[in-house]
């Protein structure tokens, strides 16, 4: 409820009572018309909130185990709000800490990352192990006999769980078990990790960015088909002009693709656009995904003209193997579809031309930062590395050839929301059909999460129809 | 010309670099990528592993001279969103050193300061940026010289400001 000053004339000055948060979304299942109200990107009230019921309740993404490898090896990262890191100890365990001094506060890890056995925090030279413990106290006869030092061990965040590499936190000690929270995206890691003989390793070198804008702007974009053909065209002309193609299909695979002719009546209507329309789902929990057969090429097991002839015959081997393994059903999922995967609240994982894990912190409700790794299978060889790092940077990344605009886009609609006169934004499409990637069954999978938790609900149905999961109540206004 | 006229290497290394500046604030992108050899290459590592190696790690840019082609088209359209309409740059080049690396390569670096502005924001991208300048041979004229490798290394901790690497950097 507002505070109305009342130093203003009421009659003059009459505001009306801000919108409750169970008015935010509308969610008309049987007329297909879902909006939500966009102060819920603009509000410092609700990105207060947001804190509080999501990113203190969930979990939340921490890194992947590759990338302290050995023991000693450390990372420092910021996770909803928090100064953390974390380290593999002498006993090849990886732990996670505040990033705080038992003592008086003061950061213990200074840089993003090194290696050490020791940890001493340089304000008065307290010292840590790499697996927590306090185990120097620069004149520690100086305190009393109830002093200690087990007690002051570094403190580890409530709950900690990993699964196949990939960290996440919790700092609800009541949180669900990870691979419960999951729930349907489970299967979606698994398509990407089974991908890998020997596991996957994030690539050193990360891109850091910010985006002046709400960081749902980007769960939105992350997984959404319906603007690649209008904000990526540059994208689309730059692999069209190296020669995409039926040959890029290898034979038994997707139904091919014919090429029109990119003349003027082709902008209008570009060809991508009705092609492979792949599916939107909903996982559960507010993950959510889109998944279609890719268009570009994927290092994986997918050749594209774009990784040249020499990577042909090692790809069509990763292919076999494959199939070998998991049968040529998921194999084709691993191989030749796409999919952009939100974990939710605020991990994407797109395995498109390249694997990228893209981690985002919301610093205030126009701000957020963008951290970005490159997911690769360890046993691949050099040169197929070599030709999947150039894969990944023909769309991805802060200066590739797609996400400056989408940058763009997001920090766009962030300035157009100042308009505030225009309180809505429609996200229905495909409401009433089986969702494709090109609808957005996948945002309102996501916004309907976002709508429950906030209003303190730790489940909801995230489906666009009434179908009801044992104890997920349906809406009400859904009752058909 | 005088001996005590003739421009030195420093000299004729500094003009070219400036003239390169110029085409880019200009946004004179196709004569700005003609200044590039057949086999050239530009590369822009990643804020945290400014030494990243383009087939090990992860970087912002690796173009060949196809890609940068491909770059150059791109911004010269109205549809690289970010710089449309283009966002007004200056450049201020500065510390340049040259050292004869034989063979008529020259290796050179400059700092670089490159102010952006655009939507009524402004802020700067700043770092040095390598060069392996190549010269006809024979030719003592700056005219010649050609970009094999052109690596630029930012110096910010992240793209705080700009959220991406938009322009040429």
């Amino acid at each position: 409820m507002a505070n109305v000053n009342l130093e203003l004339e009421p009659t003059l000055w009459d505001t009306g009572d801000f919108m409750e948060i169970k008015d935010l979304i509308v969610d008309d299942r049987q007329r297909g018309i879902f909006r939500v109200h966009r102060s819920s990107m603009t509000s410092m009230d609700l990105f207060q909130q947001e804190r509080e019921l999501i990113f203190n309740r969930c979990w939340i993404y921490l890194g992947h185990d590759s990338e302290v490898e050995n023991p000693g090896d450390y990372r420092r990262r910021t996770i909803a709000g928090r100064p953390l890191f974390f380290a593999r100890g002498k006993d090849g365990q990886v732990r996670v800490f505040l990033n705080t001094c038992p003592h008086r506060g003061a950061l213990i890890c200074r840089r993003d990352e090194g290696n050490a056995e020791v940890l001493q925090c340089f304000y008065h030279a307290w010292s840590f192990n790499t697996d927590g413990e306090l185990i120097g106290v620069p004149g520690e006869e100086a305190y009393g006999p109830y002093f200690d030092r087990s007690e002051l061990s570094l403190k580890e965040p409530p709950r900690v769980e990993n699964y196949r590499g990939f960290i996440f936190v919790s700092f609800n000690p009541h949180v669900e078990d990870l691979v419960t929270y999951l729930a349907d995206a489970r299967d979606y890691l698994d398509l990407i990790v089974d991908q890998s003989e020997q596991g996957m390793r994030v690539v050193a070198g990360s891109n850091k960015y910010n985006m002046k804008a709400n960081w749902k702007l980007l769960v939105e974009n992350s997984l959404d088909g319906y603007h690649l053909v209008p904000t990526h065209q540059t994208y689309l002309d730059y692999i069209t002009s190296l020669g995409t193609g039926d040959n890029a299909q290898p034979a038994g695979n997707a139904a091919p693709y014919r090429h029109a002719d990119r003349g003027a009546a082709d902008r209008i209507r570009p060809p991508m656009a009705n092609r492979v329309p792949g599916a939107a789902r909903a996982l559960g929990n507010g993950h959510c995904v889109i998944e279609s057969a890719a268009r570009h090429g994927r290092p994986i097991a997918h050749w594209h003209p774009l990784f040249g002839e020499d990577a042909r015959e090692p790809i069509a081997r990763v292919r076999q193997r494959l199939v070998e393994k998991y049968g040529e059903e998921r194999a084709y999922r691993m191989a030749n579809t796409s999919r952009n995967l939100i974990i939710y609240p605020n991990l994407v994982i797109n395995d498109i031309m390249a694997i990228t894990i893209r981690y985002f912190e919301p610093l205030a409700p126009d701000n957020m930062e963008v951290t970005a790794w490159h997911l690769v299978p360890r046993e691949e060889s050099d040169a197929m590395l070599a030709t999947r790092l150039d894969s990944f940077l023909t769309f991805l990344g802060p200066g590739g050839f797609a996400t400056p605009d989408d940058v763009e886009a997001l920090e766009s609609c962030q300035i157009g929301f100042r308009a505030t006169e225009t309180e809505w934004s429609d996200i229905s499409r495909g409401m009433l059909r089986p969702a494709q990637t090109v609808d957005e069954l996948q945002m309102r999978g996501f916004w309907r999460q976002w709508h429950a938790n906030m209003q303190g609900l730790s489940k909801t149905n995230v489906q666009d129809g009434p179908v009801a999961e044992a104890g997920i109540a349906v809406a009400s206004g859904t009752d058909d | 010309m005088t001996a005590a006229n003739k421009p030195t290497l420093r000299e004729m290394v500094e003009d070219f670099l400036f003239r390169e500046a110029e085409l880019l604030d200009d946004w004179r992108l196709d004569d700005w990528v003609s200044l590039f050899t057949e086999d050239g290459r530009y590369v822009v590592p990643t804020t945290d592993l400014p030494d990243g190696d383009p087939t090990r790690d992860l970087v912002f840019i690796d173009d060949d001279i196809t890609r940068l082609r491909a770059r150059a088209v791109r911004l010269n359209s109205r549809h690289a969103h970010r710089e449309y309409p283009w966002s007004r740059t200056r450049r201020f080049i500065s510390n340049v050193r040259v050292e004869e690396t034989g063979e008529g390569e020259l290796s050179v670096t400059s700092n670089v300061l490159v102010y952006r502005f655009r939507n009524g924001e402004g802020a700067p991208y700043v770092g040095s940026i390598h060069y392996i300048l190549r010269r006809r041979a024979g030719s003592d004229d700056g005219g010649d010289l050609r970009i094999a490798y052109r690596r630029a290394v930012l110096d910010q901790e992240a793209l705080s400001w700009h959220g991406a690497v938009s322009i040429i950097f």
